[in-house]
């Protein structure tokens, strides 16, 4: 795949604080690209960078190899963005909106295109609504279409999950799916979801205070064989003693009261099945997500 | 631009608050109406002791559409620019404040032609306010109180008097004094923008624009020389009101006005310059601090 977007050495210095330093990524065309990082890590910043609504203190951003400084209407015109919170005009309809960006942006506005945009993001019969009355996850959709209308070839969404319901999540999930799969979308998503992110991305990149920390595929970054499972029991110091005498011997950990075995995920219904041959009465059985683990991992130590 | 042009104008129009600069203008010109209409008489003996009463006309008559446009535009001209500020000081950090700023800025328009076409939107707004005065201050009174030559009230210096302009000779007076007072308004809105691009909402530079105004209002009426030869000449407050040059009308030698003419045109073109000087200025830092600005809210 070739590189859409390359990052070279981006760094936003805040007077004494610097905010990203020396950041440097590369977005393939295809990707959905992971972006994680603790709050404060300069996430928000760096995307901030790229729609150019502030400006790097060093550093360059290449799109298709053509520094964005110096072609800034070209790239943003192959951008969509939804920034933090998908802010609209609230006076305004949801039509009326979606046609002052669509115009921004430099889409051939017509009734129909309109129309198909919210259709998509299944806002066509609050259409004439006024923004002010949609709840959080209208209005998210709302920011996706808007985003979307121009048909940008790289759309940015700036932790696309906040504020909506576990319903919207799985829809915005299924959205970006779609995105990548049906319209050949590039996306860069940040999150602080990291079980969202590693049920989309392809590539992802680590950063934290500013730094990056790790970049790659998500597929080889990402170990199954290295799942934290914790295991709750009706007396977990007896489970434990109990467990260091079988084959997870090894394996098993008794920390902070809590019961926890690292193994390949694949392993839990033979874990489950030799706790309870023992006696041992299950309370519960969270496997801790590899993301999650592995972006705990790496980013202890640096903090 | 057009396009960025149309859009301003477009939310403009959607919004509540754009009316009630509309609607504020209306009731005061009623108020101003309905009381000359029901008691004119008496304020123009009171204006007539103020000159001592040697002037002899037919006090009805005195009272017609002019001269109420005349004593509306004398009051209104100084509220104004707070309606003006109430539009042009939203117009970046209501953006801001709505989170709808980052979107704007990231899209393929330059900020540049973001900042000039709520500046242009502004001055629109602003012409547009006061072709509304013009309709309800001057078309409305000459429907209610007819037309007729207009008296003009003036202090000069230590003296009082009352200067007559025949009504074939004041409509373009209007016509200029509108003008005038458009230039003037815009260096309000130019102001108002200016401060606007370092707030994060709206209040913040509606009122600091006001009392600019205010203060610099109080600094241009310091009759101290010190003020009035050092200050006042730099201060844009100092030309609001120069619209009323134009009803300053020329005399012969025997105090007889001579049509058509001005008293003091070059004071007034030099009133113009330093107005235009200001909104040069004002866009122009405008533009040098907007372009700079980085987009955080």
């Amino acid at each position: 795949m070739s590189v859409m977007l390359r990052v070279d050495n981006l760094t936003k210095k805040f007077k004494d604080f610097t905010a990203v330093d020396d950041l440097s990524f590369t977005v393939n065309e295809g990707d959905v690209y992971g972006f994680l990082g603790q709050n404060g890590a300069g996430k928000s910043t760096t995307i901030r960078m790229l729609l150019t609504l502030i400006a790097p203190t060093g550093g360059n951003i290449f799109f298709h190899e053509e520094n964005v400084a110096n072609h800034r209407n070209a790239w943003l015109r192959q951008t969509g963005a939804v920034v933090e919170r998908p802010d609209v005009y609230g006076f305004l309809s949801a039509y009326d909106n979606l046609s002052i960006f669509a115009r921004l942006a430099g889409a051939k506005v017509t009734r129909k295109l309109l129309m198909d945009q919210l259709e998509m993001v299944g806002l066509a019969e609050r259409a004439k609504s006024k923004v002010k009355t949609f709840s959080q996850g209208m209005k998210q959709r709302l920011g996706i279409a808007i985003a979307l209308v121009h048909n940008p070839s790289l759309v940015i969404l700036d932790e696309p999950t906040n504020g909506l319901d576990p319903q919207g999540i799985a829809d915005m999930r299924n959205l970006i799916i779609s995105l990548r799969k049906d319209h050949g979308k590039t996306m860069i998503i940040s999150s602080h979801l990291l079980y969202e992110i590693e049920q989309v991305a392809t590539r992802m990149l680590i950063i934290n205070k500013g730094k990056k920390i790790v970049e790659g595929n998500v597929a080889e970054l990402l170990n199954p064989a290295d799942t934290v499972v914790s295991v709750s029991t009706t007396d977990d110091a007896d489970a434990f003693k109990l467990m260091q005498q079988s084959k997870w011997a090894s394996l098993v950990s008794y920390e902070e009261e809590i019961l926890r075995f690292r193994m390949h995920k694949q392993e839990i219904p033979e874990l489950v099945q030799e706790v309870a041959a023992r006696g041992i009465q299950i309370e519960s059985v969270v496997p801790r997500h590899s993301l999650e683990e592995y972006f705990l991992n790496i980013t202890k130590g640096k903090n | 631009m057009w396009k960025l042009l149309q859009i301003e104008l477009f939310k403009i129009s959607r919004r509540s608050r754009t009316y009630i600069s509309f609607a504020a203008i209306a009731g005061i010109v009623f108020i101003f109406q309905f009381a000359f209409h029901a008691d004119g008489k008496s304020y123009m003996n009171l204006m007539l002791q103020s000159v001592g009463d040697t002037f002899d006309l037919n006090k009805s008559k005195a009272i017609n559409g002019y001269f109420m446009c005349y004593i509306i535009l004398n009051t209104l001209l100084i509220q104004v620019p707070i309606l003006v500020a109430l539009i042009a000081g939203d117009a970046i950090s209501g953006e801001a404040n709505m989170g709808t700023l980052r979107l704007l800025v990231s899209k393929p328009v330059s900020r540049a032609q973001i900042l000039l076409s709520k500046f242009m939107a502004s001055f629109i707004y602003t012409v547009i306010l006061l072709l509304f005065m013009a309709l309800t201050a001057l078309l409305l009174s000459m429907a209610i109180f007819g037309v007729g030559d207009l008296l003009i009230f003036r202090n000069r210096g230590d003296e009082s008097l009352i200067m007559q302009i025949t009504q074939d000779d004041i409509l373009w007076r209007y016509v200029a004094a509108f003008a005038y007072a458009a230039v003037a308004l815009t260096v309000i809105a130019a102001l108002a923008i200016l401060l606007s691009i370092f707030a994060e909402n709206s209040i913040g530079p509606i009122i600091a624009t006001t009392c600019i105004v205010i203060v610099c209002t109080i600094v241009s009426n310091i009759s101290v020389p010190i003020i009035e030869n050092n200050v006042k000449p730099y201060l844009f407050t100092s030309y609001l009101v120069g619209w009323k040059g134009f009803f300053y009308i020329a005399t012969t030698d025997e105090g007889q006005p001579i049509k058509g003419s001005l008293e003091d045109w070059p004071a007034i073109r030099n009133s113009l310059f330093i107005l235009f000087g200001h909104i040069a200025v004002l866009l122009g830092a405008s533009l040098y601090f907007f372009r700079k600005k980085d987009i955080m809210s």
